[in-house]
């Protein structure tokens, strides 16, 4: 379970995020919308620890990540919006690198590692160099890096982001398989039908702030549009930025 | 396993399946030093031989004014030669290293007893032409000094109350201090070598990073940002370390086929010397790769890394170029001075000079204590926020 309140944080003059609270709970899917800009990767990278916020509390499993940053990465798995692999290195061995670094001990890597190169159904190119893989190739390799240590609670800043039909509806699949889990899942986008196809519970961001949170049923009685597009488009003031 | 050792390893495996990175760093990188270092050395021995044997060539004009000279010369084994049409003009366009023109009233005044001019023409901006003249000028003075001597004695007066002081040349240099003199460029290319060795691996397992976006996911690692900068560090030191000694056994056997000897030279790179500066020069990789890495963690992009880094393994060579123009007189506190010991450690090796003990310590442990310093600065970089920040 993720618990953010009110987290602020300003580049320069730009308050990028200003007084972002929700709560993202195990076994189901949460989604983070909003257009480009509003402030979606800012949040996340607090999240993630690699930002500092201004103001503001993030605990991950009730852990305060401020007070104690590496026990919170250990229970997060992490698709950051940068998601370059080592092109030098196979995909297995991308996988590896990380999980060596979380501290697994060898027969639980290489258990974990096959795991997950089935689930996402890479086997064909898990040993070949990621050099020349196509985006879908990339994207998995990296979401099977993020989650080599298992962890509860999974974040993914735009997942779908220049993906295939086949790769986007594989990903849906897997994002699903982690929800049946167990694990809390957390993912950002600014395409309305795929929150909508996907989450459990939708948090609305805009201009660096939540306009809007809740289920798609609430939503949509919130705005009192029966359209959920609409319903979007009304809480967020605008079109600009978002997709269908 | 610590985390910095994971780092470490991942480092070096990618970097050795890069061909290119590999060929750059372990054989042009190491090669061309020792490379340009012999053929230098083999052309000034060339040149100094060549010199030194040949008969000297003098053009003279107006040969018909002074036979006397002529001939005193031509038993000197001098080679007289025609003199070219317009001297000045061959000597303009390096014809002719040198011309001595005899002027008509010479005989004239020699008789009336006056200085009789000659006239030289050189041009003293021509390095290749220097030893040649001074040739030229040694045997006229020495002509002239001999017929003052002459003259005195058939006065009745003795030739030493015209020299008061007799210079006698004492040359305390050993063949070995002499080979030094032309090794004086070793420790300027040693120096570049410890830190060329790092340069790529540095500047891509940080900057690089970055650019290809995978500095971002390595960093959410539970792992403390001063134990993946410590990996990389160490990968650059390896990578620096080994350069080194491949350069090192490079040197040592270009050393050998170099003929020094043939100028009276010792250069002495054997085993031992080679371990000596080995354990001399190695701890300066240290300061190289925290300078390398600290650069690009500071630099804003993988371009601008590389831009400074090329600098960077620059600049520590140019206090070891200007000793090398300038030699000082060697103090205590040198050896505590990083890049100076070096040069001064450097230069006793190849001459065969036993190193003094609290010399080497002195050098090796200022240059680690600053090499840590940099590092811890490097480290700091590393906690930047901004550092981690792709886009």
């Amino acid at each position: 379970m993720i618990e953010l309140t009110d987290l602020r944080k300003t580049f320069g003059t730009v308050k990028a995020v200003d007084g972002v609270s929700f709560t993202a709970r195990d076994g189901e899917i949460t989604g983070l919308l909003g257009p480009n800009g509003a402030g979606k990767t800012t949040t996340l990278r607090m999240l993630y620890t690699l930002m500092k916020p201004e103001t503001g509390r993030i605990s991950v499993d009730g852990v305060d990540i401020a007070r104690d940053p590496d026990s919170a990465r250990r229970k997060l798995g992490v698709l950051p919006d940068a998601r370059g692999l080592y092109k030098r290195l196979t995909a297995r061995e991308n996988v590896e690198y990380f999980g060596r670094l979380h501290g697994l001990d060898e027969a639980t890597l290489k258990q974990r590692t096959d795991a997950l190169i089935a689930s996402l159904g890479i086997e064909d190119i898990a040993n070949r160099r990621t050099e020349g893989f196509s985006n879908g190739q990339r994207v998995k390799t990296a979401i099977a890096r993020a989650l080599v240590h298992d962890p509860r609670n999974v974040l993914l800043d735009e997942p779908t982001n220049g993906l295939d039909v086949m790769a986007t509806r594989a990903l849906r699949k897997f994002m699903l398989q982690l929800r049946a889990e167990g694990r809390c899942v957390l993912f950002s986008s600014h395409i309305m039908q795929e929150v909508a196809a996907l989450c459990d519970r939708i948090v609305v961001i805009a201009k660096g702030r939540v306009v809007a949170q809740g289920t798609a049923d609430e939503l949509r009685a919130l705005t009192g549009e029966t359209n959920l597009e609409d319903a979007f488009v009304k809480v967020i003031g605008s079109e600009e930025g978002l997709s269908l | 396993m610590s985390p910095w050792r994971i780092v470490f390893l991942k480092e070096v495996r990618e970097n050795m399946r890069d061909k290119r990175t590999m060929f750059s760093t372990f054989v042009l990188g190491t090669l061309l030093g020792p490379v340009l270092f012999a053929g230098l050395i083999a052309l000034i021995i060339s040149i100094t031989l060549e010199r030194g044997e040949k008969p000297l060539e003098l053009p003279i004009v107006g040969a018909e004014h002074a036979p006397n000279l002529v001939a005193w010369l031509n038993n000197r084994g001098v080679k007289i030669e025609d003199a070219p049409a317009d001297p000045e003009a061959a000597i303009r366009k390096r014809e002719k290293d040198v011309v001595l023109r005899i002027p008509a009233e010479y005989a004239q005044q020699w008789r009336e007893g006056r200085a009789a001019t000659v006239e030289l023409i050189v041009d003293r901006s021509q390095q290749k032409a220097e030893q040649t003249v001074g040739r030229a000028e040694r045997l006229l003075a020495e002509y002239s000094g001999q017929t003052a001597s002459l003259r005195l004695m058939v006065r009745g007066v003795s030739p030493e109350v015209v020299q008061p002081v007799l210079i006698a040349d004492v040359d305390q240099s050993t063949p070995q201090s002499r080979g030094g003199m032309l090794l004086s460029m070793l420790p300027y290319l040693l120096i570049l070598t410890v830190f060329a060795g790092g340069n790529y691996l540095a500047t891509d397992a940080t900057a690089g990073e970055r650019e290809r976006q995978s500095l971002e996911p390595l960093l959410i690692n539970p792992v403390s940002r001063g134990q993946i900068m410590g990996g990389k560090l160490i990968a650059t030191f390896a990578f620096a370390v080994v350069s080194l000694a491949i350069s090192l056994v490079a040197f040592s056997l270009t050393a050998k086929l170099v003929p020094v000897e043939k100028i009276g030279m010792v250069v002495k790179m054997g085993p031992v010397e080679c371990a000596l500066l080995f354990l001399v020069v190695a701890p300066l990789g240290l300061i190289g790769a925290g300078l390398l890495t600290s650069v690009s963690a500071f630099a804003k992009g993988f371009r601008e890394a590389q831009t400074y880094n090329t600098l960077l393994i620059i600049l520590p060579a140019i206090p070891s170029m200007l000793m090398a123009l300038n030699p000082v007189k060697p103090a205590d506190w040198m050896y505590a001075v990083p890049l100076l010991s070096h040069q001064l450690l450097i230069e006793q090796t190849v001459r065969g000079e036993a190193l003094v003990a609290w010399q080497v310590a002195a050098s090796i442990g200022a240059t680690l204590a600053i090499g840590i310093v940099i590092a811890l600065i490097a480290a700091r970089l590393y906690h930047r926020e901004h550092l981690a920040i792709s886009a």
